[in-house]
């Protein structure tokens, strides 16, 4: 009888959310690769080991580097629970941005899943914030460098720029006020807007009837328990051996305490901002910091308003876009590092002129090459494969992605002293 | 808008309340965010004195890190108080004595000595602080530093 209580209550919850049937082509590994259901475990080991490290941690610059040395050295597994946290902060943010090309690949974007889309979007925006206030948090040469350099990329937003940069640090310098702002929003507003998002999220996906596929694969349903709970209790449990074992193995890093006089060299922005520290090189900062993710995001946002007949469901919306995505990752692939090398050694836009305002010289001429490239590139696919506009952008989206994570390799591995190029294995 | 009705105005009172209260939380978070900003200590002029004249060598440039600049020290005599922050990315830059250059390791910037920029991505050469001298010693004033687009000789102080 108690047994009976407990056990349908268990089920009263798993069927909260999940519904009793689910479509067996929804339930395929590789129709989601169980992103979402990683995602959601990655943010609950980091709420739980969060929660722990709060106890020992103290905020202020005097003692959060000692606070941190005490929990990896004092503390009866901190190490371990300090390692945890790092590691399944770096896998929450690379799942939540996978889960996102899934999302966008299998176009999973229109109605009606399209604000769950945009919901998506704003959690991504917001695992990235919650994992770069972390990164601050342990106070020494690597989060200090890292956050000085990447708020000052803030201020080359024209006109709030420098004042955003002030309110965010509570000053001009990274310091005290700066480390109290980022624990309130890491420990405390970020989290709690997750969860309501992620509340939102699910409840959306439920709403959608589940995962979208195909039209033409509804037919067959399956019932969630064992089906579905089997395939999620066994990617949980592998997912949570997996961190287990690489937090046993590898610890997190904590180099030297912050020292504001020395700037280490290289001074690199978290591994996620790479990328657009890569840019950086290359382009104005106005460009690369706001005009391109302007681009990219209004963009992804503007899709499924503008675009009615979405194949939902259907993977890179049709044939011809899964050979249009593939082309454009190659293309990408080859092109990026490229223009890197090209841009590191050969074009010199503000030695040739030199005598124009960089904004102009760094800014609007690479941007207009930039754009003037990508207009031939899509005038070429349109006239040899007479693609609809959203096989167009699904190539467009690939060209972002894939160079975006180009230049982040670049920036992590192949970045070396003053920002050069090396070999990943002379740094 | 004449006659919209009991239960509509009601409706919309319950709303414009809600936005009310919504901008009040706003109003209390940004005095509680904006609260640490204010310095605890009175904001009065911050002084740090340098040394005496003689004391320095023309033509050098000597850091003085904890006070956030280098004092150079140009050939004519005059001197400067440069900010160490690199105004691309806020990186703190160091002197190279070899090549007589600021270089800033996070980008490779690197400055000459006045502080006028040589090789970007740094937009605009390095800040400065106001360099006060009375009674034959160095005084570098730093409360705020002094943004410019480059170098120029009224930026330079002579005893």
């Amino acid at each position: 009888m108690k047994k009976d209580r407990v056990s349908s209550s268990y089920r009263g919850f798993i069927f909260h959310l999940h519904p009793p049937k689910v479509a067996a082509a929804s339930i395929k590994f590789n129709r989601t690769f169980g992103m979402g259901g990683m995602a959601l475990l990655l943010f609950t080991l980091q709420l739980i080991t969060g929660l722990l490290l709060r106890f020992a941690y103290v905020p202020t610059p005097a003692e959060a580097y000692d606070s941190i040395l005490f929990i990896d050295q004092e503390i009866l597994f901190g190490g371990f629970i300090r390692n945890i946290h790092y590691w399944s902060g770096i896998f929450f943010v690379i799942v939540t941005f996978l889960h996102f090309i899934r999302v966008f690949y299998s176009q999973a974007i229109f109605v009606p899943r399209r604000i769950n889309w945009i919901i998506g979007m704003g959690l991504l925006i917001l695992a990235i914030l919650s994992n770069f206030t972390g990164y601050l948090l342990p106070w020494d040469q690597l989060s200090y460098w890292a956050v000085t350099v990447a708020t000052n990329m803030l201020t080359y937003i024209p006109l709030a720029g420098e004042w955003m940069l002030s309110v965010i640090r509570g000053g001009d310098d990274v310091g005290s006020a700066t480390l109290l702002n980022f624990y309130n929003f890491h420990t405390g507003i970020l989290p709690i807007a997750m969860v309501l998002l992620m509340v939102w999220h699910f409840w959306k996906v439920r709403k959608a009837k589940g995962v979208a596929i195909a039209l033409n694969e509804e037919e067959e349903r399956v019932s969630t328990n064992p089906h579905l709970l089997l395939k999620e209790l066994t990617i949980g449990l592998m997912l949570l051996a997996l961190i287990f074992i690489i937090s046993a193995l590898f610890n997190a890093p904590l180099q030297e305490r912050a020292n504001p006089a020395f700037s280490p060299n290289p001074a690199k922005a978290p591994w996620y901002f790479m990328g657009i520290q890569e840019l950086l090189l290359h382009i104005h900062p106005f460009f690369a910091f706001i005009v391109l993710p302007l681009i990219f995001f209004t963009g992804l946002i503007w899709m499924p308003y503008a675009i009615k007949e979405g194949n939902q469901g259907t993977w890179f919306h049709s044939e011809k876009g899964k050979k249009l995505a593939i082309q454009a990752a190659w293309l990408s692939l080859l092109i990026t590092p490229l223009i890197v090398l090209l841009e590191e050694y050969v074009l010199h836009f503000e030695v040739w002129l030199p005598s124009i305002p960089k904004f102009v010289s760094e800014g609007l001429v690479p941007m207009a090459l930039l754009l003037t490239s990508f207009g031939i590139y899509l005038g070429i696919l349109k006239k040899r494969y007479k693609p609809t506009i959203t096989e167009l952008i699904i190539a467009l989206f690939t060209v972002f992605v894939v160079s975006y994570i180009v230049l982040t390799i670049i920036g992590i591995w192949f970045r070396g002293e003053s920002m050069k190029l090396f070999w990943p294995w002379q740094i | 808008m004449a006659n919209i009705g009991r239960r509509n105005f009601v409706k919309r009172l319950w709303a414009a309340l809600g936005i009310i209260a919504g901008a009040e939380l706003l109003i209390a978070f940004s005095g509680f965010f904006s609260a640490k900003r204010k310095p605890l200590t009175s904001d009065s002029q911050k002084l740090v004195e340098a040394g005496k004249v003689s004391d320095f060598q023309m033509n050098s440039v000597f850091p003085f890190r904890s006070g956030k600049f280098f004092l150079v020290r140009l050939s004519d005599g005059g001197f400067m108080a440069v900010s160490l922050k690199c105004t691309h990315l806020g990186c703190s830059v160091i002197w190279n004595d070899e090549k007589k250059t600021f270089v800033c390791p996070c980008h490779a910037s690197s400055f000459d000595q006045v502080g006028q920029v040589i090789s970007p991505p740094a937009p605009r050469a390095l800040d400065t602080y106001p360099v006060i001298i009375g009674e034959g010693k160095v005084m570098v004033d730093i409360t705020k530093s002094v943004r410019r687009k480059q170098f120029e000789s009224s930026q330079v102080t002579y005893a």
